[in-house]
């Protein structure tokens, strides 16, 4: 093996990133990593390319124990990265990109003509016909990809990672990336390639390793799997039965009240237009892989992108949800995905950031009582049991699994009709993660209808009632009672692509 | 108590120049009664930090948004030019301050319209009416420097009300009309979530776009009364001159108040001691007789040595060499104690 990495370990604050991580990498061959967000990927990457350090475990390159402490360190090593987001200078020429930081010189001045017959051999055998003393910015994505793989080969030489290198482009370039990926496997670099797009993983890969949860779920070939059941193992069957608790009791043909309906509810780019009924106490669960348009469908709920078509009712009427606003005006709550970024107000108190929305809702001029902040604020300290040293404590020293309750508490205490909950329980420790999964249900049973999106399918067949499922931004597949199972859910969302490509986007 | 310990760097600092500058200047801190009004370099220091003072109230709201203003000191010249240009056009006291603070808020709806709906970076966003503001200020000044003469409008810059100068009084009053605001309605906190993060606070509902806006309309508004101000002071609109680098002393002013520039949680009534503490120097550096080149010299030293010992960085080393200290202490104990047994 050209790299073996064996129970490796790395830990935040709060959260376990990787839990003992064995991974290894042949000569001449493409790995392929699979997950969900927060699955580990990236954590096992830096730990890779000297950005993080591991905790515990052991990773060894040709046989030499190694722990690289920065990325040019790696570098140095044989480990080469090239990231989504291509770490090039697009105002320098593509020469100078190539040789950056170790120009060749002469008498002390860089040698200009030395540094583009460098640059040209570097290219050599990459079939770009370009002219390497022209800006990077010249060159299109893709190219820009191909020339990152080409500086980070000729530095590092053994082992190069590819980070989503395909995301934003096209069909045909990435038929080019990929004859270059494939070149240089018959060089014999060992390739790591991370992708969520599975077609790909397929096309290029020759093994599969999946994480899910911080935790390796399996190693196979590719040649061994089919697209169900590496879907079963990026989403299924990976939580204990006591996080789970005691599954839902599906009982068929279980009528809820209807709440609200959406009726060609779509917006163009992000979600084909889609119907859905909310009953009334009812937990919906919205499934599908990363990128399907999951989060779409709430955002869209949610008025944090306007609706292109359609409309949603109540019994009343009409329901105006053109921004975050008018939704919670319309009694609506939403618990984004993007926790720090989106969720939590890390410099306030834990008090203030449960009192925001209610504070939102009232206007400036009414301030919510301090008294009554407190009350709140302790109350449901108590009641989701917030680990944090007082409601003064800033929400930004929490662990990830008690912000997210704060957040939640947030919501609960507005009482909304309709509360969103997008991936409520990523990145939060498994005694979190069932007092959620506890909450939901509780709150249900009191009348609140809440819809749960989730990358965890055990998580949604405890909790749904009924399971929408999400393929290339489309409903494809409404599933309730006695059907909500891993193997319909995964069958759903593996089936042949296109199905549905009728339905104008 | 809280509150008191949020300002103590600051109190401190102001107690500790007042007593430098008493060394030069003993009478320093002497107050009489002259005609019944309070004279004594202390009230110099209250009524000369009026502008200052006044922007930096503005200022720190900006500021808590993540936001910058630097076109405070411009705002200044125009609303002053428009006062002066009113008393002159005879339309009265109360028509010259109305123009001059509805000019403010114009100037505050400009900025805040840039920054919050068109997303453009509140520095470049007000760095635009900074250089251009001049221009719209000489135009309604014709190029010159407009002098009136009106007793109404003079008190703002020379009179006194219970023996304190106006220009102070209203300062004062402005402050602690706009802390009390900030601290009684939500109006703080949501300013404050607004600055640590938009989007999440967008996401719970609240209005960022209006409230964004309302804090540069609020820094206009400080602008146009320090405006009236330094215009009453000279009797006169100075369109080149007025307010002029003042915005620069106002984010200081800020920054000494130990108000992060990244945003989120705001003290109006430190920001007002770092202004103070400006104008303490400013005055002390005249008193203390230097020669006039060495003003910015000695000022700029003075900014540099307390901003140093405010700094985190600072704070932090300070606590590892106490904490290190103490173990050392701790580990000699222990030996001492394993050596004596």
């Amino acid at each position: 093996m050209l790299l073996t990495i064996t129970s490796l370990t790395k830990t935040f604050p709060g959260t376990k990133a990787l839990d003992g991580v064995d991974f290894d990498l042949a000569a001449g061959e493409v790995h392929a990593l699979l997950g969900e967000n927060g699955a580990g990927k990236s954590t096992l990457i830096k730990c890779l390319t000297g950005a993080y350090e591991r905790n515990e475990g052991l990773i060894t390159l040709e046989g030499q124990t190694i722990s690289p402490r920065s990325t040019s360190e790696a570098q140095a090593l044989g480990i080469g990265t090239v990231y989504q987001e291509v770490n090039l200078l697009p105002n320098l020429t593509v020469a100078q990109n190539l040789t950056f930081g170790n120009e060749p010189r002469r008498f002390g001045m860089v040698d200009r003509r030395a540094q583009r017959r460098q640059a040209e051999e570097m290219l050599d055998g990459y079939r770009l016909d370009i002219d390497v003393s022209r800006d990077l910015s010249a060159y299109s994505v893709a190219i820009r990809q191909i020339i990152a793989i080409a500086r980070a080969v000729a530095l590092s030489g053994k082992v190069l990672i590819l980070d989503e290198p395909t995301a934003s482009l096209d069909a045909r370039e990435v038929e080019t990336l990929f004859a270059v990926v494939r070149r240089l496997r018959k060089k014999g670099l060992g390739i790591v390639f991370v992708s969520h797009f599975l077609d790909q993983v397929f096309d290029l890969s020759d093994r599969v390793t999946v994480l899910r949860n911080g935790k390796k779920v399996i190693t196979e070939r590719t040649a061994d799997l089919d697209r169900v059941q590496l879907i079963e193992h990026m989403l299924g069957r990976a939580l204990k039965d006591d996080v789970v608790g005691h599954a839902k009791a599906h009982q068929a043909g279980r009528e809820w009240p209807e709440l609200l309906k959406f009726e060609g509810y779509g917006r163009r780019g992000h979600i084909a237009p889609f119907d859905l009924s909310v009953g009334k106490g009812e937990v919906l669960g919205l499934a599908g892989l990363l990128g399907s348009g999951r989060t779409e469908s709430a955002e869209l709920m949610f008025g944090l992108a306007p609706a292109h078509s359609g409309a949603a009712r109540d019994a009343d009427g009409t329901l105006d949800l053109s921004s975050p606003r008018a939704a919670i005006a319309a009694g609506f709550g939403f618990a984004p995905e993007e926790r720090k970024e989106d969720g939590i107000i890390a410099d306030l108190s834990v008090r203030e950031n449960i009192a925001l929305a209610m504070q939102a809702r009232r206007g400036w001029a009414r301030p919510v009582p301090r008294a009554e902040q407190l009350r709140l604020a302790e109350d449901y300290i108590e009641k989701l049991d917030i680990r944090t040293s007082g409601p003064e404590q800033p929400i930004g020293d929490l662990s990830g699994g008690n912000q997210q309750k704060v957040v939640l508490a947030r919501w609960l205490a507005m009482n909304p009709r309709f509360l969103i909950l997008d991936e409520p329980t990523r990145g939060i420790d498994v005694g979190a993660h069932a007092e959620i999964l506890r909450l939901i249900r509780q709150v249900t049973a009191e009348g609140m209808s809440i819809l749960v999106i989730s990358s965890e399918l055990d998580e949604l067949i405890a909790v749904a009632d009924r399971v929408i499922v999400v393929r290339d931004r489309h409903h494809v597949a409404e599933l309730t009672g006695p059907e909500i199972t891993t193997d319909t859910i995964v069958r759903a969302i593996a089936a042949p692509d296109r199905e549905t490509a009728e339905v104008p986007a | 108590m809280t509150a008191l310990r949020r300002v103590t760097p600051q109190l401190l600092t102001l107690a500790a120049l007042v007593a430098l500058i008493t060394l030069f200047f003993p009478d320093f801190l002497r107050i009489e009664v002259i005609n019944g009004r309070l004279v004594g370099t202390t009230m110099d220091i209250l009524k000369r930090g009026a502008p200052i003072g006044l922007l930096a109230v503005g200022m720190t709201l900006v500021i808590a948004t993540r936001g910058i203003d630097l076109s405070v000191g411009t705002t200044m010249a125009i609303t002053g030019a428009i006062a002066a240009w009113s008393i002159t056009q005879g339309y009265g006291l109360g028509g010259a301050l109305a123009l001059a603070l509805l000019a403010g808020v114009a100037a505050g709806l400009w900025n805040g319209m840039l920054v919050a709906i068109f997303g453009i970076q509140p520095i470049v966003a007000t760095l635009i009416l900074m250089t251009s503001g001049r221009g719209i200020a000489q135009l309604v000044t014709e190029g010159r420097i407009l002098t009136f003469s009106h007793d109404g409008m003079a008190f703002f810059g020379s009179g006194d009300l219970m023996g304190i100068p106006a220009p102070a009084l209203l300062w004062l009053l402005t402050a602690a009309g706009v802390a009390f605001l900030m601290r009684r309605s939500a109006l703080g906190m949501l300013i404050e979530a607004v600055g640590v993060n938009r989007a999440a606070s967008a996401l719970a509902g609240v209005n960022a776009t209006v409230l964004l806006i309302a804090v540069y309309v609020a820094s206009g508004l400080c602008a146009a009364l320090a405006g009236i101000v330094a215009t009453a002071d000279i009797r006169g609109a100075d369109a080149n001159n007025a307010g002029l680098w003042l915005e620069l002393d106002a984010i200081l002013a800020v920054v000494i108040g130990g108000n992060s520039l990244m945003g989120g949680r705001f003290s109006i009534a430190a920001s007002l001691l770092g202004a103070l503490i400006i104008q303490t120097i400013d005055t002390g550096i005249l008193l203390a007789g230097f020669p006039s080149e060495y003003n910015l010299v000695i000022k700029a030293g003075l900014v540099l040595i307390i901003l140093v010992l405010q700094s985190p960085n600072l704070s932090q080393h300070w606590h590892r060499l106490r904490r290190a200290a103490q173990r050392r202490r701790e580990i000699a104990v222990a030996s001492m104690k394993e050596t004596g047994q």
